[in-house]
């Protein structure tokens, strides 16, 4: 069944209004789906992520359902989010593998993890070390303190707890972007194997590194400036995209290959709107080249092929 | 124009100094006059070690660094104010280089007073306007506003029209695209190549391999403070010679290609101690003798340097 999202509508409150993070978003992931989420930094990649599992202020929940597996997810209820987060929801943040607790044995914090979680740690011990084998560490590091650990070594610690209980989502959010190109590869290649082992079913892997998913993901989802701008299968979006921001964007990136010299790549001209007032309608209208009258409205999120859902009044 | 002979930096870590960590060991390049240099390597190799060290914020522990043929540490007074005429840099996180409570282009204002006391208010002005045009960016948008105003790209293009107010010669960019968006970065490397293109030659420090293959004319890649290959960015990316350097061709993901097959690491626990090859305890070809025996660099074919026994 997977994740459905419907009319998500995330803001941030702020002393001078509300921050229009997250407009009205429509999707869904299906189970064993490696779904990508790019966009520039401010687009509300990481405002989608971190809503379906733990809406912190001054984030506010305005509208919109989340269901996994047909069933409602609560997302405005903290309370009752916690029998879904870490069971059945989890999330990677950005910066996890610096985020470990410097007090604890590994070994020791997962136990507490798990304890607060209802789980108990020897029951899954087993389990767990089968883990470590598959992600090449030795299950000394239980008895370590992440000091000890290199940055590699940590975020694959990272990835065995947060994946321990076989969540129905994962949601990992610029999990690569402080990672050397190997180890790089080598964390991409765990989510891909996690899903191939049933670890996790479906994961939403953010990230502004469109060449990354182009490596892992089955499906990209592009957004801009708080609102979803396109979403397909990973060749499809890279080879044909239809958004004009998808494609401006595909198109201004230094491929391996491509030399200054030889080609001169473009880039968009224009900023992104700020989110406190943006313009009604289509919000990439003002660095569009075919923006028309209509764009003043919000373009609806149409399926133009199967799997190939597209923002814009051009296709339409 | 620029050259640096053997420089070694160690650092001293640890309580009280006592460790000694090498962050530069013996690195020896050249930049010549209109020419993009990329400085290619992960974190910890050095790069940026060696960007300051240009840059005078640090001394090498040993070896000489020559700008116009003189060291560059033995300047004095007046002939270090002339030498950052000629030499800046531009550094990763555009918003860590303004004071946010100060408007943005007071950067401009600080360079006027230090190194253009006597000149009039118009042609400052003029002057300044001419360099923002020159970094593409329109002067009324963007002067009199504050850094929290202006969005990453146009920051580190303030920083660079910063540098072009003096006679700017050789630029040091340490990591300046790796904070902005994919949509803003182009525009800056484009930026980059222009200025080579006008006289100037940029030292080009990254970690993203396909940026610098955009934009360098030659590359330097480094390993633990080593030069382990140089040469010709076409020659190092058409034919990586060092087992590092193929490792890191295969590892940067791509637009066009998937991984190729599967991943291999290797980890020998024995290091290569004092006397071998860096990259001994993960390098796949690595023989028994490169646990003795440092590799020299090599030039195996022109311009192209590779430091390894197996493959020199």
């Amino acid at each position: 069944m997977g994740l459905r999202v419907e009319n998500l509508r995330v803001y941030y409150r702020t002393l001078s209004g509300y921050v229009r993070a997250l407009e009205g978003a429509t999707f869904a992931v299906s189970d064993g789906e490696i779904m990508g989420l790019a966009g520039e930094s401010g687009c509300g990649k990481t405002t989608l992520g971190h809503s379906l599992i733990y809406l912190k202020p001054p984030m506010t929940y305005m509208e919109g359902r989340v269901l996994l597996d047909g069933q409602e997810v609560p997302i405005w209820d903290m309370k009752r989010m916690s029998e879904f987060r870490f069971r059945r929801i989890s999330l990677i943040p950005q910066y996890a593998m610096n985020a470990l607790n410097p007090t604890r044995k590994i070994g020791r914090m997962i136990a507490d993890l798990l304890a607060a979680h209802g789980v108990d740690f020897r029951e899954i011990l087993p389990e767990l070390k089968r883990r470590l084998d598959l992600v090449q560490l030795s299950h000394e590091v239980l008895n370590m303190y992440p000091i000890e650990l290199s940055g590699g070594m940590r975020q694959r610690v990272v990835m065995v707890i947060s994946t321990l209980l076989n969540p129905a989502l994962l949601i990992a959010d610029e999990i690569t972007s402080a990672l050397d190109v190997s180890t790089q590869r080598a964390v991409c290649e765990m989510i891909v194997e996690f899903r191939n082992r049933g670890f996790v079913r479906s994961t939403i892997f953010i990230t502004h590194d469109m060449s990354i998913l182009y490596q892992i993901a089955d499906t990209i989802m592009v957004m801009y400036a708080g609102q979803l701008v396109e979403k397909a299968p990973t060749e499809v979006i890279l080879r044909s995209p239809h958004h004009p921001y998808t494609r401006m964007l595909i198109a201004s990136l230094p491929r391996v290959g491509v030399r200054h010299r030889q080609e001169r790549l473009q880039g968009i001209p224009g900023a992104p709107p700020r989110l406190l007032d943006p313009l009604p309608g289509c919000r990439f209208r003002d660095r569009c080249p075919v923006a028309f009258a209509r764009c003043a409205e919000v373009p609806p999120f149409v399926e133009i092929e199967p799997g190939h859902f597209v923002a814009c009044w051009q296709e339409i | 124009m620029l050259s640096l002979e053997k420089v070694t930096k160690i650092y001293r870590t640890g309580a009280l100094g006592m460790r000694k960590l090498t962050a530069v060991f013996e690195v020896s390049f050249e930049i010549g006059d209109k020419e993009i240099v990329a400085l290619i390597g992960e974190s910890g190799s050095g790069k940026s070690t060696i960007g300051k060290m240009i840059l005078r914020l640090i001394p090498p522990t040993s070896g000489t660094i020559r700008f116009e043929g003189i060291d560059i540490f033995l300047l004095k007074g007046q002939a270090v104010k002339d030498y950052y005429r000629k030499v800046q840099g531009v550094f990763q996180d555009p918003f860590a280089s303004y004071n946010p409570i100060f408007k943005a282009d007071r950067i401009f204002t600080m360079i006027r007073e230090e190194f253009f006391p006597g000149i009039s208010r118009s042609q400052w002005e003029h002057k300044v306007e001419e360099a923002l045009r020159a970094v593409g960016l329109n002067p009324p948008d963007v002067l009199g506003k504050y850094p929290h105003q202006l969005s990453g790209g146009q920051l580190q293009r303030f920083l660079i029209a910063r540098a072009l107010l003096l006679d700017i010669r050789l630029l040091v960019a340490d990591e300046i695209i790796s904070m902005l968006d994919a949509s803003t970065r182009v525009d800056v490397l484009n930026l980059l190549a222009d200025l080579r293109d006008r006289g100037l030659s940029i030292l080009f420090i990254t970690h993203d391999l396909s940026l610098g293959h955009y934009i360098s004319d030659r590359s330097i890649v480094l390993y633990k403070g080593r030069i382990v290959e140089m040469g010709p960015t076409e020659r190092v990316y058409a034919r990586p010679l060092h087992p590092y350097t193929e490792m890191l061709m295969a590892s940067i993901p791509r637009l066009d290609q998937k991984w190729p097959g599967q991943h291999t690491r290797i980890e020998r626990t024995t290091s290569y101690g004092s006397s071998g090859c860096v990259y001994y305890s993960r390098c796949p070809i690595a023989q028994e003798i490169c646990a003795r025996r440092a590799p020299e660099l090599v030039e195996v074919e022109a311009g192209h340097h590779v430091a390894c026994l197996m493959r020199s």
